[in-house]
């Protein structure tokens, strides 16, 4: 069967000039057309002065009837560009898309919105500007309208609505529509978190449908969750496609901005906050994550963190321990590794530099970012210590395998909720009570 | 249960066809832009719709005190306010239509930068909603006339000609202004000047007859001119002048058809550079 999505080469280059060209008055126009033969009697093309920028170079993939896929990327990665080609707001430069069904793109929640309209106005005339027929809309009214839960306003001018009633509606009206295929941008990212939750309940519905989905997200909780297939851009190109959980990996690998470090090594000699009563012993450390793949960037929720640290011991002794302490951002301890827990601890002699490895299976603490106090202990007083030692994010991830975000409180544990039938003493209880 | 739309996107250089099929497609938009800008344009106003009124009738005052008693101005038969009326309503629509369209896609950036829908859409919706006041405005007319007891003629039949040729104009004008005002802003500032000196160049106030003979067909260049001459043969029975109002007729067709030209071949770069 042909895919539902062809995407060929598709390429797209502003002219950094065109912004200037932008600004441009008639009376320049009128100028830098006069000018115009002079320059090509010059021999200089007038071409020559833009500064060339492809915001998408040469991008190729196809999307199957059905498939959900994700597009990751930082931020100029390319993402937006491709949507505005696919949602036909912006030509390629070159290239082509073939696009084989009832499409609908969702940029932005609410386009359109007037404020001086009422609620149901805004459905109405939101409805059309996405594509929907009157009668669809119609049909649909009622369940927007609950949905959005704005029952009592909905004659009511938006202007008066508050933010939250404002994209609750616009997002309503925007999850009734029902192409064939639907492109979205990362439309999620608003409304409270309750509502982003329902949200994204109502994309996993969506994409349940049998409906093709293109989904653009910064959120790789949700793309793990709600999407089989990821593709990675990176400056203009497709640098990734496969699993959804293989393109976040990746993304998080290599395509991810100034997440924590980027180097998985940190030279602790650079190093400022440090007391160091018997000299600087504390040497390196390396960072390491599953699979003892350096750790470059952010640490998913539940990762293994493998951290390595390189330091000397002057004397020989067998009385040394290393201690690791996980701050948050407001400076509160949230944990403690030291050595000392280590039942199998070899206590022999040593001297000179050692490598010592600390491994932790799973890191579950919340999204945020961490610093570490380090310490090194030689005969129970402290040797070496440095305060913000390294730097360690733990980034959003699927943790609980639901798409949802764990945000609140300090760590992450597994758990699991069931309902059970009522007791039917119950009602007793509270008489007795 | 697979459709079978499809669709190939490629870059698009030079002049474009018009796809009806699209615009067919898109139809139920279009009345919705419409009826928004009707919806909301005399929103939180006391008055409402009456402005649509009160702005002809004002002027028609003003213009019969100052050019008609002052000035001594003599109308082409009817009496002077119906005359002044019937030329301000025509001279109305257009002004505002074309100010309004020749704007619209600035005031609707959000539209044009972030969904897709054959773009002309919003200059000719900013006209449509003005074509309602043109209608309040006639039918004022209509009620000055009982008052001045001026007989209306067959003639009537001819109006809707005329009032395509005021809409084809107008759309022809806002196409190019507003794909203009895109990436020049001068447009926003140049439109609103020449339309208040456009009034003077059509007979709005001044029947033809007080222009030099070689001009009498040669204003037909101005399409408006035609329009308000034709408007005024429909509704009050003035004299007709056929080769003028004919070719009045000619140029508003063409301007709209040279506007949707001009608009389709710039549009691709709208959301580029707004």
């Amino acid at each position: 069967m042909a895919p539902m999505i062809e995407v060929r080469n598709l390429t797209k280059e502003y002219r950094i000039g065109q912004q200037q060209h932008h600004s441009e008055t008639l009376r320049e126009m009128i100028l830098r057309m006069a000018k115009a033969p002079l320059n090509a009697f010059n021999g200089k093309a007038a071409a020559e002065t833009f500064h060339h920028f492809r915001a998408l170079n040469d991008v190729s993939f196809d999307v199957g009837e059905g498939e959900v896929i994700g597009i990751v990327g930082t931020n100029g990665a390319g993402k937006s560009t491709l949507l505005k080609i696919l949602a036909r707001i912006t030509d390629p430069t070159s290239g082509s898309v073939k696009i084989r069904g009832r499409m609908a793109s969702l940029l932005e929640v609410g386009t359109g919105f007037h404020p001086e309209l009422t609620g149901r106005e805004n459905i109405y005339l939101n409805g059309a500007t996405l594509g929907m027929r009157r009668a669809e809309i119609s049909a649909n009214f009622d369940e927007i309208v609950s949905f959005a839960e704005v029952e009592q306003f909905i004659d009511t001018p938006v202007k008066r609505y508050s933010s939250g009633m404002y994209v609750r509606l616009a997002f309503a009206v925007a999850a009734h529509l029902n192409p064939e295929i639907l492109v979205v941008d990362e439309v999620l990212a608003v409304g409270d978190m309750a509502f982003q939750r329902k949200c994204l309940g109502k994309m996993k519905e969506v994409s349940h449908g049998g409906r093709t989905v293109l989904f653009v997200s910064h959120n790789m909780a949700a793309v793990e969750n709600l999407c089989q297939r990821g593709i990675v851009l990176k400056k203009g190109e497709k640098v990734f496609d496969g699993s959804s959980k293989d393109a976040v990996q990746y993304y998080l690998n290599n395509a991810a901005g100034n997440v924590g470090q980027s180097e998985h090594v940190i030279d602790l000699d650079l190093a400022t906050n440090r007391k160091s009563p018997l000299g600087k012993l504390l040497q390196k450390v390396e960072l390491f994550t599953d699979d003892d793949r350096p750790l470059h960037e952010g640490l998913p929720i539940g990762a293994r963190l493998k951290i390595k640290l390189h330091f000397d011991l002057p004397r020989p002794t067998e009385s040394f321990n290393i201690g690791i302490g996980f701050n948050n951002i407001f400076g509160q301890r949230v944990f403690t590794a030291h050595s000392c827990f280590e039942p199998d601890r070899s206590l022999e002699s040593k001297s000179g530099r050692q490598v010592f490895v600390c491994d932790i299976p799973s890191l579950t603490l919340v999204p945020g970012a961490y610093s570490t106090f380090l310490w090194l202990d030689i005969s129970n007083a402290k040797a070496d210590s440095i305060e913000e030692a390294i730097r360690i994010t733990v980034i959003e991830s699927d943790f609980y395998g639901t798409g949802k975000v764990p945000w609140n409180g300090t760590f992450v544990l597994p758990h699991r909720w069931h309902l059970e039938r009522a007791d039917v003493d119950s009602p007793k209880l509270i008489e007795r009570a | 249960m697979k459709s079978h739309f499809e669709l190939t996107i490629q870059p698009r250089k030079g002049w474009q066809p018009i796809d009806f099929k699209e615009v067919y497609l898109y139809r139920e938009l279009l009345a919705f832009l419409v009826w928004r800008d009707i919806k909301i344009r005399y929103r939180q106003t006391v008055l409402g719709g009456l402005w649509a009124l009160l702005q002809p009738l004002i002027a028609m005052f003003i213009f019969t005190f100052i050019f008609h008693r002052l000035a001594g101005m003599e109308s082409d038969g009817a009496p002077y306010p119906l005359f002044a009326f019937s030329g301000v309503a025509a001279w109305t629509f257009f002004s505002a239509s074309v100010s309004q369209s020749s704007n619209s896609l600035i005031s609707n950036q959000q539209l044009v930068s972030k969904v897709y829908f054959p773009r002309f859409f919003i200059p000719l919706g900013a006209i449509g909603a003005f074509l309602m006041d043109l209608v309040l405005s006639l039918l004022m007319l209509g009620v000055l006339m009982i008052y001045y007891r001026w007989p209306l003629t067959w003639n009537i039949l001819e109006l809707p000609l005329f009032i395509l040729g005021a809409f084809f104009a107008s759309a022809g004008a806002g196409l190019i202004l507003s794909a203009l005002n895109v990436s020049y802003r001068d447009v926003k500032y140049a439109v609103p000047f020449l339309l208040q000196m456009g009034i003077f160049a059509t007979p709005v106030i001044y029947p033809m007859r007080y222009l030099p003979a070689k001009w009498q067909v040669a204003a037909g260049l101005n399409p408006m001119a035609g329009v308000v001459v034709g408007f005024r043969h429909a509704l009050l029975g003035s004299p007709a002048s056929w080769p003028l109002m004919g070719l009045s007729l000619l140029v508003s067709l063409l301007l709209f058809v040279a506007g949707l030209l001009v608009f389709r071949r710039m549009e691709t770069v709208f959301a580029d550079v707004i």
